[in-house]
């Protein structure tokens, strides 16, 4: 078979996974009204609460950590995605899937993009409500969505690779505490990042790739970062490109 | 990777399997010993044997989703090891274990399958509305197949297998679970589809009634390895007749084993096992030489008579049917999973 041929097959493997997710998706109503909802409870009872007595250069808390909560929209999002092939197997969905005459880089490619889609359709969703928090220019939604799209492959690509591992559910709980949620935390989503925070603090969230999404995009939508665009959209870039590498090996190996 | 070794020639034209020395070691443990077989297009065929005695394995290799340790296998023209991909798209399996995604409906299912076999746009649609027409389940394919019963799961799964129009169909235990109307119906469907669609089907069962009505040739696996491989009908035949089973306190064996036709005479707990040609001719010269006859039953031979006699057990796992505690069978099931 001509090379060209082979890589439409290879193409289209990757769209039927794609088109599989998008329609899994779409058909659990009840999962992407959860995925709303859980950000916007953070940003108006989180965000409110604390903005009451407490603001960051003048910007009001609730709209200063939005930034932040999209982070962690797509943080959960995606890892959450990812590790849930450790159910797809479990259930032996995916072992038809695997039989296919589509190469596993392929299906793992198409389970990023399926992922991402979904994430990013969720992003999309809370970008609609951005009108109620005044300090938010709508003039940078599109670089933000472009760093929150490079965070979602690495995290559906970490997602995948950690699921590719797991032999059952019961990681599920170590890997979202023990990961999750520092990845979380640790990203400046809630605070900023100053002189008046601990030493320590200060280099674990400098190591954390996704303090560079949080700044990143809290410089498009607040104009508050610390950093260019430039070198947060390369960290990111290159820390996807490192996932995705990692992911395929680990998916392809993958019993 | 893919062209390189497309146009490989076999043996014969008509030969659509053909392994030679197929080899598969797990570690220490030999799932599976060396195995020829060779199969001709159109054939049904068989491979029979208890749990473990490496037919999954077996046909794993053969749709290269287990890697051989050694030997050879091609399959329609293409090697398992060397074509992979080729391999995968003549051959359709229908899995064991359910593989259908529940979450969609049993047309998605099919366009799923359809668009990861690289079926175009342009004939996608009427070969699914076919295959669904060939299965019966035209009237439920918008329905989640979360909603289907077992049977009709297995009957989507069977369309599924056959939708991109595979040289081979690969069928592991595909009546494995359900009840014994809907095992009935499902080789129905069976049938009807290889007649139809012209194909090779292998299969697995250790339903030994189901793969006499069905398989053209049967080979009985046991310990990784094929230690028959006949048409079933030349398999009961070499066992010499029917089985007369007598129920005797002192049955003079020496005697009965000298009368004509009798092939073979067996004692167990008390139950004596006559083999002979015709018994319903020569019964009343059998019974003439047993003084004192408690009960008699004549029967025909089974696969599983056959099955017995090569490897002196039976081939029905469950624990019931064998008469041993459910203590022993948890242990064989707990042995069997390492």
């Amino acid at each position: 078979m001509n090379p060209s041929r082979l890589l439409r097959r290879e193409l289209m493997g990757i769209a039927a996974v794609w088109w599989r997710e998008f329609k899994v998706f779409w058909r659990e109503k009840s999962r992407i009204i959860s995925s709303i909802v859980q950000p916007l409870i953070w940003l108006f009872l989180f965000g409110s609460g604390i903005g009451a007595s407490f603001s960051v250069n003048h910007v009001h808390y609730r709209d200063y950590i939005y930034p932040g909560i999209l982070t962690m929209s797509v943080i959960f999002g995606s890892v959450f995605f990812g590790l849930y092939i450790v159910w797809d197997r479990k259930l032996d969905v995916l072992k038809a899937v695997l039989v296919a005459p589509v190469a596993r880089i392929s299906i793992f490619f198409g389970k990023v993009l399926g992922g991402c889609t979904d994430v990013l359709l969720q992003v999309m969703i809370l970008f609609a409500f951005s009108f109620l928090f005044p300090a938010v220019d709508p003039r940078g939604i599109p670089p933000a969505l472009l760093l929150l799209l490079v965070t979602s492959v690495a995290l559906v690509s970490l997602g995948l690779a950690l699921g590719s591992l797991m032999e059952s559910l019961e990681g599920f709980q170590v890997i979202s505490a023990f990961l999750v949620f520092p990845l979380f935390f640790l990203s400046g989503a809630l605070f900023p990042l100053d002189d008046r925070l601990p030493y320590w603090l200060t280099g674990l969230v400098k190591i954390n790739p996704l303090s560079y999404t949080v700044d990143g995009v809290r410089g498009a939508l607040l104009g508050m970062n610390h950093y260019p665009f430039a070198m947060n959209l390369g960290i990111l870039t290159l820390f996807a490109a490192v996932m995705l590498i990692i992911g395929s090996i680990l998916f392809s190996r993958m019993k | 990777m893919d062209g390189t070794s497309g146009n490989e020639r076999m043996m014969n034209d008509r030969t659509v399997i053909e392994t030679r020395s197929l080899t598969k070691t797990f570690g220490r443990i030999e799932a599976v010993r060396g195995i020829d077989l060779s199969i001709e297009r159109g054939e049904i065929f068989g491979l029979l044997g208890p749990n473990g005695a490496g037919k999954t394995t077996t046909i794993g290799m053969l749709c290269t989703v287990i890697r051989p340790t050694s030997g050879r296998g091609i399959i329609a023209g293409f090697d398992i090891a060397a074509s992979p991909t080729q391999v995968r798209r003549n051959v359709g399996i229908v899995f064991q274990d359910p593989t259908l995604d529940t979450i969609l409906t049993g047309r998605e299912n099919l366009e799923l399958h359809a668009r990861l076999y690289g079926i175009g746009a342009d004939v996608r649609g009427s070969w699914i509305d076919e295959m669904l027409a060939l299965v019966d389940l035209k009237d439920r394919a918008d329905d989640l197949t979360r909603t289907y019963s077992g049977g009709m799961r297995r009957r989507l799964e069977l369309a599924r297998g056959l939708l991109h129009r595979p040289a081979v169909l690969f069928l592991d235990e595909p009546t494995l679970g359900l009840d014994p109307q809907t095992r009935a119906r499902v080789w129905e469907y069976i049938r009807k589809t290889v007649q139809q669609e012209n194909i090779t089907v292998v299969l697995t069962t250790h339903y030994m009634e189901e793969a006499q009505q069905m398989c053209g040739r049967v080979g009985i696996m046991d310990h990784g390895k094929i230690i028959a491989l006949d048409t079933p009908q030349n398999m009961i035949d070499s066992l010499g007749g029917d089985i007369v089973a007598i129920r005797a306190a002192s049955p003079p064996l020496e005697s009965i084993r000298s009368l004509p036709g009798v092939s073979s005479v067996q004692m167990t707990d008390g139950l004596m096992e006559v083999t002979m040609k015709s018994a319903h001719l020569h019964l009343a010269a059998l019974l003439g030489l047993i003084p004192d006859v408690h009960s008699v039953e004549m029967r025909k031979p089974t696969l599983n008579d056959v099955f017995m006699k090569l490897t002196g057990r039976d081939i029905r796992e469950d624990g019931a049917a064998r008469g041993e505690s459910w203590v022993e069978t948890a242990a064989r099931y707990q042995q069997r999973g390492r």
